[in-house]
C-alpha cells in the first residue's frame, strides 16, 4: 500500500509542486535582504560598533582613568596609564584598545561612570597592516568628535533603560 | 571568662571584653569604621550597631561591654535597619567618587556600603564640601570632603605617635579633620594615618593616582631601613615597586610602619640608579659588558695581591647589604688571602674585639620591651633611630613603665621620661659609672642625691629592667666602656641589656663573619693606614664611615676602587669600577633583625637595567679569581652555607668582659654631637624624593646651646663656618637649649657635612 502512494506521489510531481509554492510564496512576500552598501540594515542605538572616547561639550575629556574598563575588559584589550595632570585631576597619559582582541561585548561602555568609553554605530572600519586595529587614544578621540551627536542620541534613548 | 551568644553562637570571652572583640573572636563580622583593635574605643561611627537582647534600642557593638549571658544579634531585622540607616547618613556627605579616589577598590566604606548600602540616595540636596589641606609631602589630605569623622587618625597621632598633629576642629555639619594652624604632619609614623583612614580622605602622595589596588602584584620582603625586621608587603606593577605596606606581626611591627620603610621605596626607582658595569679609563667613565668590568676589577685584584701582598686590600660594607651578600663578601677577601673586612663604618671604638664574647643584640625579644617596667636607654636618639621602638615604649610608659634617658641631646621623645642626665659625650661614662656606682648603694637601702641617683632609685625599684644602648652609644668613643658599664647596670637590677640595632642586618654581619677577626683590620684602621685597593659593598664612603674626611683621602689615595652599588653615587669620582647590583626589592636574601630574628625573603621585581643581586655578582668575582667554594647556585644555599651549623640564639650575646672603665678626661673646645638624620641612612633613603622633603629631612644645622652661641658672639639664624681636622662647612647655627654646654650638634652622614671629620671631637665654630 505504501509502495503505491509513493509511485504515485512521485508519478505526480507532487512534492516538486510542493517545493515550488514556497519558492512561489517567497517570490512575492516583502523583502528583507538589503543591497549593501548602497541600502543598510537599520541599527539598534545599543548598537556595539567602533569604540570611541567622548567628551564634555566644553571640550574636556571625560575619561577620568579609574581602570574599571581595563579590569572589566575580558579579552584584555584595553591598556591604561593614569597620571595626575598639571591641573590636579586624575586623566590617562594613554588610553588603547587593540580591536583585533576586543570582542565587542560592551562591558566597557557598562563599566564605564562618565560614559566616556562608549561603543558607536560604526562597523564599516579595517586595517591594512596588523598595527592598524590598535586604537590609541587620540585616534578613540577622533571618532567620538565625529560621531557625537549620535552618539549622545543613543545614549539618550537608551538614558531610561539604565 | 564569660559566656554570651551572639548569632545563637556561645562565645566564652574575656570580662571586660567588647561585644566587637567577642565577635571577632568567633570570626563573626561586624561592619565596623571607626573602631580599630589598636586604637582606644570613640564609638563615633555607629556603623557596629548590634540588638542585643533586653536592650530597648541597638547598640554599638565597638563600645559595649560583654556581660554573663548577653545575648547579641548582628544580623537581626533591627541590626540590619540600624546598620543600614548609619550608611544612609554616612553617605549623604560621602562625595561619589570612587572611580578617581586611591581609596577606591581597598575602602572599607566602599566595601560596607555593597553590603549595607542603599541603591539609590535619597538625599538630593547639596552635599558638603571640606576643602583639602596640605600637611607635608607624605599624606595626601587634599579631598578632605571624604572624609566621615572616625578620627582614627587623630587618636593615632595622640596614643601611638605620641603627638596630636591631626584635631578635629567645629561641630555638626562643619566638623573637619585639619592640623594645628595648618602646619604639616611630621610625625616618623605619620604614613599609619593612611593605612587608618578606612576611607579616601588620607591617601599616600607619592601614590597618588599612580594605580588602583586590583592592579597590584603583592610580594612579601623584609625591612632594609631599620634594625627591626619589619614585614613589608611590596606592591608592585610591571616591575616596578610602586607602594609599600606592613604585614602585621604583633612581636615585631604590630600593624605599623615608619616612614622611613613605608616611602624609602621612591628611591628605588631613581634616576641615580645604575644600571650598567662601568669602569674608569683615562679619567673617564665607561659604560662597559659585565665581562669587561669583572676581568678589570680581578685583574687589579690579582695584580696587587700578588705584587703588594694581599693584606694592601681592604673591604668594607654596609649592613644594609644581605646576609649572603656579606658572607660571600668575607668569604672572598679571606680567599684571596686578606682578612681586611668590616661592616661597622660608623663605630669608633673597636677595643671591644675579642672581649665581646658573641654578636651584640637586642638582648631580649622585641615583644619584652612592651613587658619592662623600668628602662634605661643610653645614646640613642630613639625617636629618629629606631621610630617603632620608641613607639612600643611609648606604649610600655603609658602602662606605667619609667623611661630613663642617658644621652647628649634633649630630644622630645613624646613620651613621659621619669629621669635623665644629658651631658656632653665626653661625660657619658662617668654618668653611667655613677648610676652604677648608686644603684649599688641603693641595693644597701642607703639613697644618694642627684640625676644619676634618681635614674639609679627607678632602676632599683623595678622588677624587669631594661637597658638598651643606642647607635650614638655604640658609635661613641668610648664604647666598649659604655657597655661594659650597661652590663654592670643590667646586672645589680636583674635586668637585660642589649644593642639597638643600628642597621637592617647588624646582627646578620657579625653572624656572617664580617669582622676583621685578629689578623685584619677594622674599618678605622683601614681607613686610617690607607690601603692600595678597596672592595665597597653598598658603601657611600663619605656618608657611611664615622670620618668622611680620613674616608674619602683614603679612598682617592687607593690604586683601585671596585665599588658595588645601586647607585651612581659620589664614588663616580674615587672609583675605577663601577658594579651595579640590586637593592633589597630586587634580589633575594636574608636579614637577621636586632632581636636575631632569621627572615628571608625574595626579589619582588627584576633588577633594574644590567644591575645583578651582589651576591651573584660576588660569586663570579670569586670564580674568575678560581677561589674555591664560589659555586652557589642560589641565594638560598648561599644562605644555607653561611647559617650551616651556627645557632643563632647561641652566638647572640651582649656580655663583655676585661674592659676597664675610666672616665675619660674633660675635652678642652666644643664637642661634636651627631646622629645620622632619620633619612640619611642608607643609599634607597637618600634618595627617596618625598622623604627628602619632609621637615626631618632639613639641612643640617649647626645646633648650640644658646649661652655657647652667646659666648662666641654668634645669633641663631646666622651663616657659621664649622670646622674639623682639615675640612670646614659653613651651615646656618641655631641654639638648642636643651643641648647640654659645651657641645655642637652637627648631623653625620649628609652630604652637607660630608667635609668634616669624625662623628665625636672637638670642633670649632666661627662666625663664616
Amino acid at each position: 500500500m505504501k509502495n503505491l502512494i509513493d509511485f504515485f506521489k512521485s508519478f505526480l510531481l507532487l512534492e516538486l509542486l510542493k517545493g515550488m509554492s514556497v519558492t512561489g510564496s517567497y517570490l512575492f512576500a516583502r523583502h528583507i535582504t538589503v543591497e549593501y552598501p548602497e541600502e543598510k540594515t537599520p541599527q539598534s542605538f545599543r548598537f556595539r560598533g567602533l569604540h570611541a572616547q567622548r567628551r564634555y561639550p566644553n571640550g574636556e575629556e571625560r575619561c577620568i582613568g579609574c581602570k574599571l574598563c581595563e579590569a572589566v575588559c575580558p579579552a584584555l584589550a584595553i591598556k591604561i596609564e593614569v597620571a595626575e595632570r598639571a591641573d590636579g585631576s586624575r586623566r590617562t597619559t594613554q588610553y588603547d584598545i587593540d580591536l583585533t582582541k576586543c570582542i565587542f561585548c560592551g562591558f566597557c561602555e557598562e563599566s564605564c561612570p562618565v560614559d566616556a568609553i562608549v561603543e558607536t554605530r560604526v562597523f564599516e572600519y579595517h586595517g591594512e597592516n596588523r598595527g592598524d586595529l590598535y586604537y590609541t587614544k587620540s585616534m578613540l578621540l577622533a571618532v567620538g568628535e565625529k560621531h557625537e551627536a549620535q552618539i549622545a542620541k543613543d545614549r539618550a534613548a537608551d538614558a531610561k533603560y539604565r | 571568662m564569660i559566656n554570651i551568644e551572639i548569632d545563637g553562637k556561645q562565645i566564652q570571652t574575656e570580662n571586660g571584653a567588647t561585644v566587637m572583640e567577642a565577635a571577632q573572636q568567633a570570626g563573626i563580622t561586624i561592619p565596623h569604621l571607626c573602631y580599630h583593635k589598636k586604637l582606644s574605643i570613640a564609638g563615633n561611627c555607629r556603623m557596629c550597631m548590634v540588638q542585643v537582647e533586653k536592650a530597648p534600642k541597638p547598640l554599638p557593638a565597638c563600645a559595649t561591654p560583654v556581660v554573663e549571658g548577653m545575648k547579641v544579634f548582628t544580623h537581626s531585622e533591627q541590626a540590619v535597619k540600624a546598620q543600614q540607616g548609619v550608611m544612609e547618613f554616612l553617605l549623604v556627605n560621602h562625595p561619589l567618587d570612587c572611580p578617581i579616589c586611591d581609596q577606591g577598590g581597598e575602602c572599607m566604606l566602599q566595601d560596607i556600603s555593597v553590603g549595607y548600602g542603599g541603591v539609590h540616595s535619597r538625599y538630593h540636596e547639596e552635599k558638603r564640601v571640606v576643602l583639602g589641606k596640605d600637611i607635608g609631602p607624605l599624606v595626601a589630605a587634599e579631598e578632605m570632603s571624604r572624609c566621615i569623622n572616625c578620627t582614627r587618625c587623630v587618636r593615632f597621632g595622640q596614643e601611638i605617635a605620641g603627638q596630636m598633629e591631626l584635631g578635629q576642629a567645629f561641630r555638626g555639619e562643619h566638623a573637619e579633620i585639619m592640623s594645628f594652624v595648618s602646619g604639616t604632619v611630621n610625625s616618623e609614623l605619620s604614613g599609619n594615618m593612611i593605612d587608618l583612614c578606612p576611607v579616601g580622605a588620607l591617601t599616600s602622595k607619592p601614590f597618588r593616582y599612580k594605580a588602583r589596588s586590583w592592579e597590584l602584584s603583592r610580594r612579601r620582603s623584609i625591612s632594609a631601613h631599620d634594625s627591626l625586621g619589619s614585614g613589608l608587603a611590596v606592591h608592585t606593577m610591571n616591575n616596578r615597586v610602586l607602594r609599600v605596606l606592613p604585614i602585621e606581626n604583633d612581636d615585631i611591627n604590630e600593624c605599623w610602619l615608619s616612614d622611613k620603610d613605608r616611602f624609602a621605596y621612591e628611591g628605588l626607582n631613581s634616576a641615580e640608579r645604575l644600571t650598567t658595569p662601568m669602569i674608569k679609563q683615562d679619567g673617564k667613565w665607561q659604560e662597559v659588558e659585565w665581562q669587561v668590568a669583572l676581568e678589570y676589577a680581578t685583574n687589579g685584584l690579582r695584580h696587587i695581591a700578588n705584587g703588594m701582598g694581599a693584606e694592601q686590600i681592604g673591604a668594607l660594607a654596609t649592613a644594609y647589604s644581605t646576609l649572603e651578600e656579606l658572607y660571600l663578601l668575607q668569604k672572598f677577601m679571606r680567599g684571596i688571602g686578606s682578612q681586611n673586612v668590616d661592616f661597622r663604618l660608623r663605630q669608633s671604638d673597636f677595643s671591644v674585639d675579642g672581649k665581646q664574647q658573641g654578636a651584640p643584640w637586642l638582648g631580649m625579644p622585641i615583644a619584652d620591651i612592651s613587658k619592662a617596667d623600668r628602662l634605661l636607654i643610653v645614646g640613642s636618639f630613639l625617636r629618629k633611630d629606631h621610630p617603632l621602638l620608641a613607639a612600643r615604649i611609648r606604649q610600655a610608659v603609658k602602662k606605667g613603665a619609667q623611661a630613663n634617658i642617658i644621652h647628649s641631646t634633649d630630644d622630645d621623645l613624646l613620651m613621659k621620661v621619669a629621669n635623665k642626665a644629658i651631658v656632653a659625650p665626653d661625660a657619658l661614662v662617668e654618668v653611667l659609672m655613677q648610676v652604677s656606682k648608686a644603684l649599688a648603694v641603693e641595693k644597701q637601702g642607703q639613697s644618694a642625691s642627684g640625676e644619676a641617683a634618681s635614674i639609679a632609685k627607678s632602676l632599683a625599684s623595678g622588677e624587669r629592667v631594661v637597658v638598651l644602648l643606642g647607635n650614638f652609644a655604640q658609635q661613641h668613643p668610648q664604647a666598649a666602656q659604655l657597655q661594659a658599664l650597661a652590663q654592670q647596670i643590667a646586672a645589680l637590677c636583674k635586668g637585660k641589656f642589649g644593642f639597638l640595632g643600628e642597621a637592617a642586618n647588624s646582627v646578620g654581619a657579625y653572624l656572617a663573619q664580617v669582622t676583621p677577626g685578629a689578623k685584619g683590620l677594622n674599618a678605622a684602621s683601614m681607613l686610617a693606614t690607607p690601603r692600595k685597593v678597596y672592595v665597597l659593598l653598598n658603601v657611600e664612603a663619605e656618608l657611611d664611615c664615622a670620618n668622611p674626611q680620613q674616608a674619602i683621602a683614603a679612598m682617592q689615595a687607593a690604586d683601585l676602587v671596585i665599588a658595588m652599588s645601586a647607585y651612581k653615587n659620589h664614588a663616580m669620582e674615587y672609583a675605577d669600577v663601577l658594579l651595579p647590583i640590586a637593592p633589597f626589592t630586587e634580589t633575594s636574601g636574608t636579614f637577621i633583625s636586632t632581636e636575631g630574628r632569621v627572615q628571608s625573603f625574595k626579589g619582588a621585581v627584576k633588577p633594574q637595567g644590567e644591575a645583578r643581586p651582589a651576591w651573584k655578582v660576588l660569586r663570579v668575582l670569586g670564580n674568575l679569581l678560581k677561589l674555591d667554594g664560589f659555586d652557589q647556585d642560589t641565594s638560598e644555599a648561599v644562605r644555607d652555607e653561611a647559617m650551616n651549623g651556627v645557632d643563632v640564639a647561641a652566638k647572640l650575646n651582649n656580655a663583655i668582659d676585661g674592659v676597664e672603665v675610666q672616665a675619660a678626661p674633660s675635652a678642652s673646645g666644643l664637642q661634636r654631637v651627631s646622629e645620622v638624620p632619620i633619612y640619611a641612612t642608607d643609599a634607597v633613603v637618600r634618595r627617596s624624593a618625598p622623604l627628602q622633603a619632609t621637615a626631618d629631612a632639613a639641612p643640617p644645622r649647626a645646633w648650640l646651646h644658646s649661652d655657647e652661641l652667646k659666648k662666641l658672639g654668634l645669633q641663631a639664624g646666622e651663616s657659621v663656618k664649622i670646622s674639623q681636622g682639615q675640612g670646614s662647612v659653613k651651615l646656618l647655627a641655631a641654639a638648642d637649649d636643651k643641648l647640654p654646654k659645651g657641645v655642637a650638634r652637627i648631623a653625620a652622614g649628609h652630604a652637607a657635612t660630608a667635609a668634616l671629620g669624625a662623628m665625636f671631637g672637638t670642633i670649632t665654630v666661627e662666625r663664616a
